[in-house]
């Protein structure tokens, strides 16, 4: 079997190990991790005729320069609109390369978006924890954070020319400015000039941004009585608000529950669009309803048909 | 008491329910959180990916192509009038602890803040009859309501970095042992060799919620010895 070994030259921070996620386990206080962009991550993984939720990298602005130490090996690279320098030239993501012996592959930020995913056609190997290698940022747990110095070891690595080139970028994997949520669950106890300024006024992100979530910055939504309700469950999405009045939006290492009241949850089919968005750009919510949002999910579920599950 | 503004039922994003049987810790509601957690164990509703319980509320994750938050609801409210038979209490385990000085870094504090001894406020923490009620913040952090009153202090006003893992830790009538090195804003009284985390795929997790947790106390040497064996 053919092993391709990269060698970490330069890391960012948040650069680390993901795959599927680690799904059903809640209930022991253990978040779902994963791709912060899971229709990017499943874009580049469909490109090599991966299983949808195979190991690979995700790549914050900080991005990520690797060495090729033994082996080679193809790969996807999806997601934002990142740079690439590889031996074939310099270009954007979207782009499945192969990266040989003595070549070194250079991914940094570029001109939009906030994460990108660098998929091997091949196994990643890594450690898993309850049966998969995600990485929970804040414990560490799974296949790990990636530094400078260490090495990327590809079993069963294949060189697949014929898939080397271009990837078509989805609009749905823009960046979204205009983001749909649900009111609730705790809205009852926010005024509705507090609800108003939710979904009317402009927010931006501010660079309090990782896997957990990233705080808002805009009209301030101070909570009536609600300082310290049950700690309940948590889902991603979920716009909770601290007793200083400043939203922030939980992602993919959110906590899986919080005793923080929250005004309103972000719809599945929105999440990929808003963790593109970059730390100081705008974002506007509109309410949506329940019924709505299912119908958001499917329609996203069936457009990702060929690629998701 | 029974509250005709419970059991509630919100819908959250498109692919979650959350089922409120109350708004208060320490009510009636977290044993109507037990049963329905049962209950969806028992017979899931279709749809249904995973159930998150918590002290007085229920999270029922569903996948939104298969089914919806009114199918959800009206599913639950049948589970519900069909409850399955009452289980007897949670499973009871015993977990050892180590209260010694470099073990307890705020004991000193704690003694300072109740007017106890050291010796009392460990005799007032083993004393307590402890229930987990539900995980939560980190994976295997399982929060158990129990503490006795003269021990219960607010947290801390800003966590503490780098807290280990097996820190024993109380805030108000709350004990976790905790499972990874993480910030804590809650009071650290020992350490424990208890592995929540068990490493056992098939319980990978210690506890579930709902058991019963009774604390013993243990010195170095035997901090030592069960930290050591890999149990």
């Amino acid at each position: 079997m053919s092993r391709a070994v990269l060698h970490v030259a330069q890391a960012g921070p948040h650069v680390s190990v993901q795959d599927g996620g680690r799904l059903g386990w809640l209930r022991y206080g253990v978040t779902e991790s994963g791709p912060m962009d899971r229709l990017a991550f499943a874009r580049a993984n469909a490109a090599l005729g991966n299983p949808a939720g195979a190991a690979g990298i995700e790549i914050s602005l900080g991005g990520l320069t690797v060495d090729c130490a033994e082996g080679a090996v193809t790969l996807a690279i999806a997601g934002g609109g990142f740079v690439v320098e590889s031996a074939s030239g310099t270009g954007g993501s979207w782009t499945v390369v192969t990266l040989r012996r003595g070549e070194r592959l250079v991914i940094r930020r570029g001109p939009w978006g906030a994460w990108t995913y660098l998929q091997p056609a091949g196994r990643l190997v890594a450690r898993p924890w309850l049966g998969s290698v995600a990485t929970h940022a804040p414990s560490g747990i799974g296949g790990g954070m990636l530094a400078a110095g260490q090495e990327i070891v590809i079993e069963d690595a294949r060189v697949l020319q014929k898939v080397e080139g271009g990837l078509p970028c989805p609009v749905a994997a823009r960046p979204r400015h205009e983001v749909a949520v649900v009111l609730g669950p705790q809205d009852r106890f926010f005024t509705r000039e507090a609800i108003a300024a939710l979904v009317g006024a402009p927010y931006r992100l501010t660079d309090a941004y990782d896997r957990m979530g990233v705080r808002l910055r805009g009209p301030q939504l101070v909570p009536e009585g609600a300082l310290s309700i049950p700690s309940e469950p948590i889902l991603r999405g979920s716009i909770q608000v601290a007793g200083d009045g400043a939203p922030a939006v939980l992602l993919a290492d959110h906590q899986t529950t919080g005793g923080y009241p929250k005004i309103a949850t972000i719809v599945s089919a929105h999440l990929d669009g808003f963790v593109q968005l970059r730390p100081h750009e705008v974002v506007r919510f509109h309410a949506v309803t329940p019924e709505e949002a299912v119908g958001l999910a499917r329609l996203r579920s069936g457009r990702r048909q060929p690629f998701v599950r | 008491m029974p509250d005709a503004t419970f059991p509630r039922f919100v819908p959250v994003a498109d692919c979650g329910l959350l089922v409120e049987f109350g708004d208060t810790v320490g009510g009636p509601a977290h044993a109507g959180v037990l049963a329905l957690d049962r209950a969806l164990a028992a017979r899931p509703v279709p749809g249904q990916r995973e159930t998150v319980p918590a002290y007085v509320n229920l999270m029922v994750v569903f996948d939104p192509a298969e089914t919806d938050h009114a199918a959800v609801t009206r599913a639950v409210r049948e589970r519900m009038a069909h409850p399955p038979e009452a289980r007897s209490t949670g499973r009871l385990h015993e977990v050892p602890v180590c209260y010694e000085a470099e073990f307890a870094r705020d004991m000193a504090a704690v003694v300072d803040q109740t007017g106890l001894s050291a010796e009392a406020v460990i005799a007032a923490h083993l004393a307590g009859e402890y229930e987990v009620h539900l995980y939560g913040f980190a994976p295997g952090y399982a929060y158990m309501a129990g503490v006795p009153e003269p021990i219960r202090l607010p947290r801390k006003p800003a966590p503490v970095r780098g807290i280990p893992a097996g820190s024993v830790i109380i805030a108000g009538p709350q004990c976790i042992v905790t499972t990874v090195t993480m910030p804590a804003g809650w009071w650290v009284l020992g350490r424990s060799p208890a592995r929540i985390l068990t490493s056992d795929p098939d319980r990978p997790f210690l506890f579930d919620v709902g058991d019963r947790v009774r604390f013993t106390r243990i010195d170095r040497a035997d901090f030592d010895r069960l930290s050591g064996d890999g149990a």
